[in-house]
């Protein structure tokens, strides 16, 4: 008797089980950027380069010249519609003055890249020009723009996909930031 | 002058498809080059648009990064070494098929488990069935 009783419940327990894992499934995907990549890179070194600044093209710049403080890297490219966008907070944090904002310019042309600074302003301390790509498939990006905090021992320790925003600096990078620095 | 006509329609009718490849073609230097290439960027999928594979993206990254593995072909890399290239930056997101490890065991092997498990009820419930006296088939009834 207590079988058959028992063989009653057995679907209702398999449904509910289902209903869990599809609730399960939801909840996880709840994330509006669930579809960005986890960095493979953060809490690693920065992947080593040599690249030319845009500025003074004869000059190149190694990541071992810019360790000593942290720096942000940002992956832009004069054809990147949503560099645009992300243009104005990334000017507002630069001249914040809170560490170096250096440019990371993606396969453009070097004309371009010149002229759309010179239209939207130049935030960065400074531009490095990856002509080739190599050094941004290195970093592991995937689409421009994307931002880079490199410790001051060359370590990478977050990574943004997509336009920042002024709530992503407040309430992601500066805590990371603040991790950085030795407490007072 | 027919001929000469010919020729030159003809490479009006050319003009677009070179204004549209925004980089120049990948060339190969022969057959089985290309067949290589073509088997190991089907496998990989593009981290931009994460619905189509490397072979078929047109993003910028997915440009760049079938010339890379041209070139780490080139180099004398093999399938595993590129595949390798391209986790390391990208993370194990990039092969449709993921690798066989403790951590995707479940993930492999998940489906023959719940076949077996499917099959062994089922078994299960048969042989409680054909113990069950409860409905011979042939009842010895007279007619």
């Amino acid at each position: 008797m207590s079988t058959l009783r028992a063989s009653r419940w057995l679907p209702l327990v398999v449904f509910a089980l289902l209903a869990a894992l599809l609730a399960a499934g939801v909840w996880l995907s709840r994330k509006p950027d669930r579809d960005v990549l986890p960095s493979t890179l953060i809490d690693k070194p920065a992947p080593g380069f040599s690249l030319p600044v845009l500025h003074e093209p004869g000059r190149l710049v190694t990541l071992d010249q810019l360790k000593g403080a942290p720096f942000l890297l940002n992956v832009w490219g004069s054809w990147c519609p949503s560099c645009r966008i992300e243009h104005p907070v990334v000017t507002r944090f630069a001249e914040s003055k809170r560490l170096r904002v250096i440019g990371l310019d993606w396969k453009d042309e070097r004309a371009d890249a010149l002229q759309w600074l010179e239209k939207f302003g130049n935030p960065y301390w400074l531009v490095l020009a990856d002509y080739d790509g190599r050094t941004v498939i290195d970093l592991g990006v995937a689409a421009a723009p994307e931002t880079f905090l490199v410790d001051a021992d060359g370590i990478v320790r977050w990574k943004h996909v997509g336009p920042l925003t002024d709530a992503d600096i407040e309430q992601q990078l500066l805590p990371q930031l603040a991790k950085l620095e030795p407490a007072p | 002058m027919k001929g000469v006509l010919l020729a030159a329609l003809l490479c009006l009718a050319c003009i677009p498809a070179f204004a549209q490849s925004g980089d120049a073609p990948l060339r190969f230097h022969d057959r089985a080059e290309e067949t290589r290439f073509h088997a190991l960027v089907s496998e990989l999928r593009c981290v931009m648009c994460q619905n189509q594979s490397l072979a078929d993206s047109n993003a910028l990254v997915a440009r760049e990064l079938r010339s890379e593995v041209l070139d780490l072909m080139r180099q004398g890399k093999s399938d595993r070494q590129i595949e390798d290239f391209l986790v390391a930056r990208y993370g194990e997101f990039v092969l449709y098929k993921p690798r066989v490890e403790t951590r995707t065991w479940l993930l492999w092997f998940g489906p023959a488990l719940l076949l077996l498990g499917g099959g062994l009820a089922l078994a299960h419930v048969l042989r409680r069935h054909r113990g069950d006296k409860a409905l011979p088939l042939d009842e010895p009834q007279e007619w």
